[in-house]
């Protein structure tokens, strides 16, 4: 009980500016209801949700509006700029995400999740337009958390331009695939926390189950930011409680520091005052 | 005057302000944000900032994303 509370309570996550009780971020697309939406948070126990920003129905109006859904005083709004192709597209949606945010005077306002993809198929990033984007967001105030690649020489380069989080993905956007290459994002985690060792580094996509989300914790990542894997899960809500655990079990785990890897056993009862005598050789 | 919102065209008064248009869609206003021609026109314009035949305006607000 008291160790679950010192989780919580005593190791935040800090990006930027803003403090997080939960190191999970959670996206709030794809659920089949409002409903089911907002009881999958409260049970992912996240303090942070992303969100899209989208062209108004202006002759739907019956439709529901998430915001009634969600609650405001609870969760930091983290507005991306999803489905943008261009640096263009993906500014103008930030100024727009964050003219909203700050109408709801919600905290979020100040920062965006960073998304310049480079092809509808494999919903890459664009690197060099991500980095653009970076830099004259970074100019216009924004604290920018990059989606990237697990290449941990754009993930420097997003650093250097200012990136207040560098978020590279375990796979591909929804696919379920878990962590591709688990050696590039501890290279990742070496090259930008090298002189920074709390800068903020987040598995960013491709999350299929819990023991994805523990294993990216355990890798020593900062967070994972997930919503595929728990929208579409047959239970939402029973899943985004495995997550959450998922995500705890992974950080204990390598804040206590795990052992290493070794090729033979190693006996957990004495060797010595075995009855009888004689061993295969 | 004709409008574009949105990528379809809309019958405004001459004159109107965003936040008439706002008006006359029946939109939450702090629900939504608004650009007219690509720029941004914050809130705290919306009640002065007059509207052109011919500009084209986005309205957005916020969706389930990840």
């Amino acid at each position: 009980m008291s160790t679950e509370l010192d989780v919580s309570t005593n190791d935040w996550l800090q990006i930027g500016s803003h403090q997080l009780d939960s190191r999970l971020i959670v996206g709030t697309g794809k659920y089949d209801t409002y409903e089911l939406m907002a009881d999958s948070l409260r049970e992912s126990a996240t303090h942070c949700i992303t969100v899209a920003v989208r062209r108004e129905r202006l002759y739907d109006q019956h439709g529901q509006n998430i915001l009634d859904y969600i609650d405001l005083d609870r969760y930091i709004l983290l507005p991306n700029t999803a489905g943008c192709y261009n640096v263009e597209d993906a500014v103008r949606t930030a100024r727009l995400g964050r003219e909203i945010l700050r109408g709801l005077e919600n905290s979020g306002a100040d920062w965006v999740k960073l998304e310049v993809l480079g092809d509808s198929k494999t919903l890459l990033p664009d690197p060099i337009a991500t980095l653009k984007a970076t830099e004259q967001l970074v100019d216009e105030g924004f604290q920018v958390l990059c989606y990237t690649t697990d290449d941990p020489i754009v993930a420097r380069q997003l650093k250097n331009a200012g990136a207040t989080a560098v978020m590279p993905a375990g796979s591909p956007i929804g696919s379920g695939q878990g962590i591709l290459n688990p050696n590039n994002i501890r290279i990742c985690m070496e090259y930008l926390k090298a002189d920074d060792p709390n800068y903020p580094v987040i598995v960013d996509a491709g999350v299929g189950t819990a023991s994805d989300v523990a294993e990216a914790m355990e890798l020593g990542v900062d967070g994972v930011l997930l919503n595929t894997a728990i929208a579409h899960a047959k239970d939402p809500v029973r899943m985004s409680r495995a997550m959450r655990l998922a995500c705890e079990a992974g950080r204990s785990a390598y804040l206590s520091g795990r052992i290493p890897k070794r090729l033979y056993a190693t006996a957990s009862s004495p060797e010595d005052g075995v009855i009888g005598g004689a061993r295969p050789r | 005057m004709i409008v574009r919102v949105n990528g379809d065209s809309q019958e405004v008064t001459e004159n109107a302000s965003v936040m008439d248009l706002l008006q006359q869609l029946n939109l939450n206003t702090t629900h939504v944000a608004v650009e007219v021609n690509r720029e941004l026109i914050p809130r705290e314009q919306h009640q002065q900032y007059r509207l052109s035949a011919g500009d084209q305006l986005e309205i957005v607000t916020l969706v389930g994303g990840g």
